[in-house]
């Protein structure tokens, strides 16, 4: 069992617009609208880069950046963790388009983005930080992996890290061989002690049975959750809105769970 | 840091099937790069490519996994009596206590090009197509935990070329934090068009063998590799080789191009010393990244010379193998781990004339003699950079 705190949540989904919105929205205070979100580029990003960046990179770095300024100031060490299921699905279809033509021909800005850890590689830049960061997949359990690998290097290495979630739709034709209902980003810190930002206790369990994974009581949401594996946050983001004392349970791969009993602080 | 023993490997590249082919290539300096003659890749290079992955479809209940990222996964746990030691580590540990940690920066991206190849007139791609079992970045993964039956803590990481290093430092901090007592990491990269034909786009790619760190290198040769480990919490009467550190770090510089002044892979090797408990004095031999284009070589050389000045021995063995990408990490790792063994420091492959501008003490013939501690980069696009540090017994 893990025992950690979390803070500085962060979120970029349909309806969902930056934490103080969103928390309003979880929380019940106000209703859910779940317009599209409008891709922008964050302002952290240098012009070069925003002008290099890919839709994942942007989104990933929209809540690392709302997520960074809300939490305590300790850049320095701060380490990240990203965990997307898919990365760029628009780059992966591009280059997978050029490379079925009779001459096949990939552009260098393109392939260089398309690499799972592209996001990182930007906030880095962006940020200017040489602290460790890695870039995971776990298909629709990518966030439930990130968010207990956080927890492990947390705890481990006593520091705290940033976990970024994120995944985009693909196109077509690649459309119907994965649907993902929406763009989706959210972001959390978790750290070893508690500081002036800390939100919540939390422990963190991981189970070897199955269990009954926490779901959305707003059935756009719970759409959201299902259809997009960064939206999987989403029971934990409302927990963190409402809250509340109780138990988030997340899927671990089929057969596993991970557990985490929430305490407002 | 806790050390980790290390209990069981395997490896397959263009450089042998299996540990014993390919500590004998290294000794014999017999390279496994070919003139490049992967289908549907025009392109004027050489490649390490594995042999006999075409006829090694995965069938049965596999089928869904069938991809050639996969069959070479595959192909790895057939070599070094790795079943059994897997089987072994199953019954003294629970299966929910084995980490899972696998890099792959292209997985089976293959699979998704050559099915974009046979779109029908609505653009639509074949029916025989699987996203999830072979390009879907966890496909190796999921199909590695289902086939070996772990229950653990899984994922892929995917930071370019340092992803298979990366997964030794997931083992221990899983292991350390308590989550697990043992975890089963490697690599798997294979070749495809993407990695071909973007490196290429590039001008990465050489025309000839590469040369690492030789005053006229002018670029990689892309590899494919697959490579796995057992690593364990060290029992009363462990005994072997040992993870004694690691040390991740971003270069926070360019997408592509690594920091001029090395100073990304000099904070991740650092790192390592630093959780190992070890003066660079300490370090016996550097298994370099030496991927071989001029900028990588460089600016390792110059994250080498500030961190171990220029004594040290070190060397790339990436004329053996190619660049594995996403497997060059598990890949070298293991060269690590031979060395120890059998007390070898191999030369740099193909390393003719070596650069003035370099001055790290690299090697151009290998050396028979005591090895106890190895340090092994690896760095990737994004500036991901990590070092691991192996070790004969702990500190």
């Amino acid at each position: 069992m893990l025992r950690l705190f979390l803070e500085a949540p962060a979120v970029a989904a349909p309806g969902l617009d930056g934490w103080p919105q969103a928390a309003a929205v979880l929380n019940g205070a106000t209703p859910y609208e779940g317009t599209a979100l409008a891709r922008v580029a964050p302002e952290i990003l240098p012009p070069t880069e925003r002008r290099r960046s890919s839709a994942t990179t942007k989104l990933a770095l929209r809540v690392a950046r709302e997520s960074r300024e809300s939490g305590s100031p300790q850049d320095g060490e701060l380490a990240t963790l990203f965990a997307s299921a898919n990365g760029d699905t628009e780059i992966l279809h591009q280059l997978c388009q050029s490379l079925a033509e009779a001459e096949p021909m990939v552009s260098p800005m393109r392939f260089h983005n398309s690499v799972h850890n592209a996001p990182a590689g930007y906030w880095s830049i962006a940020s200017g930080s040489m602290e460790a960061s890695t870039s995971i997949a776990a298909y629709d359990d990518s966030f439930a992996a990130g968010l207990l690998s956080a927890a492990v290097q947390a705890s481990a290495e006593q520091r705290a890290v940033m976990l970024v979630t994120y995944d985009i739709p693909f196109p077509q034709p690649l459309a119907p061989c994965r649907p993902i209902v929406a763009d989706c980003a959210v972001a959390l810190r978790l750290t070893p002690q508690r500081s002036r930002h800390t939100l919540a206790e939390c422990t963190l369990r991981f189970s070897a049975e199955a269990g009954e994974a926490s779901a959305m009581a707003h059935p756009e949401l719970e759409a959201l959750r299902t259809g997009n594996p960064a939206a999987r946050a989403l029971p934990l983001l409302a927990a963190l809105a409402r809250q509340q004392e109780g138990l988030v349970v997340f899927d671990y791969q089929g057969g596993q769970s991970l557990l985490l009993e929430l305490t407002p602080c | 840091m806790i050390p980790l023993n290390i209990t069981a490997h395997t490896t397959v590249s263009a450089a042998g099937h299996g540990g014993s082919e390919l500590f004998d290539a290294l000794v014999e300096g017999r390279s496994g790069l070919r003139k490049n003659d992967f289908p549907h890749a025009a392109i004027d290079t050489w490649i390490g490519r594995v042999e006999g992955l075409e006829q090694a479809a995965l069938e049965g209940d596999w089928r869904e996994y069938d991809c050639r990222n996969n069959r070479l996964a595959e192909m790895a746990l057939q070599q070094d009596d790795f079943l059994a030691a897997v089987a072994g580590l199953k019954q003294r540990i629970a299966s929910e206590r084995i980490g899972l940690f696998i890099g792959s920066s292209t997985s089976g991206i293959l699979s998704t090009e050559l099915a974009y190849r046979r779109r029908d007139e609505h653009g639509t791609l074949p029916a025989d197509y699987h996203y999830r079992g072979t390009h879907d970045l966890y496909s190796v993964t999921g199909y590695l935990r289902r086939r070996l039956g772990l229950e653990g803590p899984a994922f892929t990481v995917s930071t370019a070329c340092s992803s298979s290093a990366k997964v030794f430092a997931d083992a221990q901090r899983h292991i350390a934090a308590g989550l697990c007592d043992a975890a089963f990491v490697g690599g798997v990269d294979s070749l495809c068009l993407t990695t071909l034909y973007g490196f290429h786009s590039l001008e990465l790619v050489s025309e000839h063998p590469c040369r690492p760190c030789d005053r006229a290198r002018d670029g990689i040769n892309i590899g494919e590799a697959a490579g796995f480990a057992i690593v364990e919490k060290q029992g009363a009467d462990s005994a072997g080789p040992v993870l004694l550190g690691y040390g991740e770090s971003s270069d926070a510089y360019h997408m592509s191009t690594p920091h001029p002044q090395g100073a990304g892979a000099a904070l991740a090797m650092n790192t390592a010393l630093q959780r190992a408990g070890l003066t660079p004095g300490q370090i016996d031999y550097i298994n370099m990244h030496g991927t071989a284009t001029p900028s990588n070589d460089a600016s390792e050389d110059r994250g080498i010379q500030s961190v171990f000045g220029s004594e040290t021995p070190c060397s790339s063995t990436k004329g053996w193998t190619g660049h594995t990408l996403g497997a060059a990490g598990i890949t070298e790792a293991i060269i690590a781990l031979l060395c120890l063994e059998h007390g070898f420091m191999p030369g740099s492959l193909n390393t003719q004339s070596p650069d003035p501008q370099l001055s790290s003490n690299i090697l151009r013939d290998s050396r028979h003699t005591g090895v106890q501690r190895v340090i092994s980069n690896s760095f990737g696009f994004g500036g991901s950079n990590c070092s691991l540090i192996f070790g004969t017994a702990p500190c």
